[in-house]
């Protein structure tokens, strides 16, 4: 992707605007046709892409929570592990339970969003480094839970034998209705989450975002919408969790360790935080490339530090910042009149006192 | 009976005695003013006034309506608002948007237009910054939409917190004169401030505040003419 590429999603401009429009349109379709177009190594790129798609979704989750709340939290991973093991539980061989795969999804998908909420309230009141502190915590702690919990979770030896989702008759039984069915809930969950920002909880995730206090003091509740963010954002980590479980067939505690909730957040950060064109560069940049790039894989970890150093010295804002970022860059780094920046940072200044 | 009355509040930070008994009250249609040097608490009456340091003890009441112990955006809902010291605009949002989130409790529409359209006769300037990110104004404009921004939940009483901070002499003199505008159509507004000369020559009443108590209280003439006040606040030997 080129540069113009890049700027044209924050630029007013009509034109681009339809040109990205026109893009998003045949990559859409690209990706719709690919499964059905036999090519060589076509499940792996049929795998590799819903994967991708998963970390989109997830993305798209914590998004909600750090991009629009403000909140970071980095256990993420708690509300992917509740949507998969809700699913294996109740749709494996291991309680004999075999309940339908459209039940357990929104099922799955609330209990993690009950989470978001119980787990918030005890954190309602830290900000910034000590709800980082906390919520990772929560993460850790649901591993170890899922590992411990023998007669639940069958421990490390995880659950196995997950059915496959069926639809109208038809078995999930191949790769390429994953990757349908993760597109699908990739192009909701977007859909949703931007209508969601423009609306009225989302200007208040705005507000609160800026500055809690004066959000409080304008009238909004900020309790309210901070669990609001953690629902939201772990009713769309459950979906992921509730279809993963049921792709890959089997579950085991290792798949929601930290790196989980690292990678969901770097890929945040990548894309631009707040940003949703950002977090699907940002999992096309951390899932897809390193997949795609196996063959070099003692080299991933360097690769991705390397790329992580270089995003910080020329993009800070991410690939594709949000367009609130951008003009907050706009100001500090490339702003219209030295003249202008002056106000905004006395004023900064003057918050501290 | 008072449009806001406070009595013999305390508030803490932890183990720290902010306010000691403070009592004040506020009549309706009045310009208040509550003066006061670093530290004496000005801030901190007007937040828990606010709900967001809740008083430990005493009692605020809205026209005799206790809210001592509602959340702020309860308080905000029953008609109190502040421009924060510091005016703390949200920077990355337009004036507009920043206007509009200061209308964040009103429901109606019609409504929120006609304060909108209020404000902005009242600050043309912000008219013209309308589509502008907060944090590109300047001192005196981003003083203004903080005002503005209170202004937009049509208020029964407006706090607000030393409005000429770090401002040059002539805004300070533009911003008083939009304070006695708002005064004369009608707002109720409880001033707090370091600048004595400036908020005892417009207010009705003052109350001089001393590391957390309220040591002194009379009209604005009195108060400007009272000695204690000359020597501690207007800098007078």
């Amino acid at each position: 992707m080129n540069t113009t590429l890049l700027k044209c999603f924050g630029t007013d401009n009509p034109i681009m605007k339809w040109v990205v429009r026109v893009l998003a349109g045949m990559l859409i379709v690209a990706l719709l046709a690919m499964p059905q177009i036999p090519f060589a190594q076509q499940a792996l790129w049929v795998r590799v892409i819903g994967y991708t798609g998963l970390y989109i979704i997830l993305g798209i989750g914590l998004n909600v929570i750090l991009g629009f709340g403000g909140l970071l939290h980095l256990g993420f991973v708690t509300f992917y592990a509740i949507g998969a093991y809700t699913y294996a539980i109740l749709a494996s061989d291991f309680f004999g339970y075999h309940l339908s795969f459209w039940l357990v999804l929104p099922l799955g998908a609330l209990l993690a969003a009950f989470a978001g909420v119980l787990l918030g309230v005890p954190v309602l009141r830290t900000r910034g480094d000590y709800l980082a502190i906390v919520t990772l915590a929560f993460g850790e702690i649901t591993r170890i839970l899922i590992t411990n919990l023998r007669s639940l979770t069958n421990g490390s030896q995880g659950l196995i034998g997950i059915d496959d989702p069926v639809f109208f008759g038809r078995t999930f039984d191949s790769g390429k209705y994953y990757y349908y069915l993760i597109f699908i809930f990739a192009l909701l969950v977007i859909f949703i989450t931007s209508r969601l920002r423009k609306s009225r909880i989302g200007r208040a995730w705005n507000a609160m975002r800026e500055d809690e206090d004066v959000a409080r003091m304008t009238g909004i509740n900020t309790s309210y919408y901070k669990l609001l963010a953690f629902a939201v954002g772990g009713f769309i980590g459950g979906l992921a969790g509730v279809i993963f479980a049921a792709w890959q067939g089997s579950i085991f505690p290792d798949n929601f360790n930290i790196f989980v909730s690292v990678n969901v957040l770097c890929l945040i950060i990548i894309g631009g935080v707040g940003s949703i064109p950002g977090v699907i560069v940002g999992a096309l940049a951390l899932i897809a490339l390193p997949d795609i790039l196996r063959q070099f894989a003692e080299y991933r970890l360097l690769l991705f530090g390397l790329l992580l150093v270089v995003m910080m010295i020329l993009r800070p804002a991410g690939f594709l910042p949000s367009k609130r970022l951008q003009i907050e860059l706009g100001q500090t780094r490339a702003g219209p009149t030295p003249e202008k920046i002056e106000p905004a940072n006395s004023s900064t200044g003057g918050n501290a006192s | 009976m008072a449009l806001l009355e406070v009595r013999d509040i305390h508030t803490y930070y932890g183990n720290i005695h902010a306010l000691n008994g403070i009592s004040l009250s506020v009549e309706k249609g009045e310009i208040v003013t509550l003066i006061g040097g670093n530290g004496a608490g000005k801030s901190t009456a007007l937040n828990t006034i606010c709900g967001i340091t809740p008083a430990r003890s005493g009692s605020v009441l809205l026209s005799g309506k206790e809210i001592t112990k509602m959340p702020p955006h309860k308080i905000v809902e029953q008609g109190i608002t502040q421009a924060p010291e510091g005016r703390r605009i949200f920077s990355r949002l337009t004036v507009r948007e920043n206007l509009e989130m200061g209308a964040y409790t009103q429901k109606d529409k019609d409504k929120i237009r006609q304060s909108l359209e209020q404000v902005f006769e009242i600050f043309p300037r912000l008219k013209e910054r309308e589509r502008q990110p907060g944090g590109t104004l300047s001192g005196g404009e981003q003083q203004m939409l903080a005002i503005g921004r209170a202004m937009m939940a049509n208020p029964r009483i407006l706090l607000l917190d030393e409005p000429s901070m770090g401002l040059a002499p002539i805004l300070v003199q533009e911003i008083y004169a939009i304070i006695e505008r708002l005064h004369g159509q009608g707002t109720t507004i409880l001033l707090v401030e370091q600048n004595a000369q400036m908020a005892l020559s417009i207010c009705s009443r003052g109350y001089v505040l001393q590391t957390g108590e309220i040591v002194l209280s009379g009209s604005g003439e009195e108060l400007l003419a009272n000695e204690m006040v000359r020597k501690a606040y207007l800098g007078e030997n």
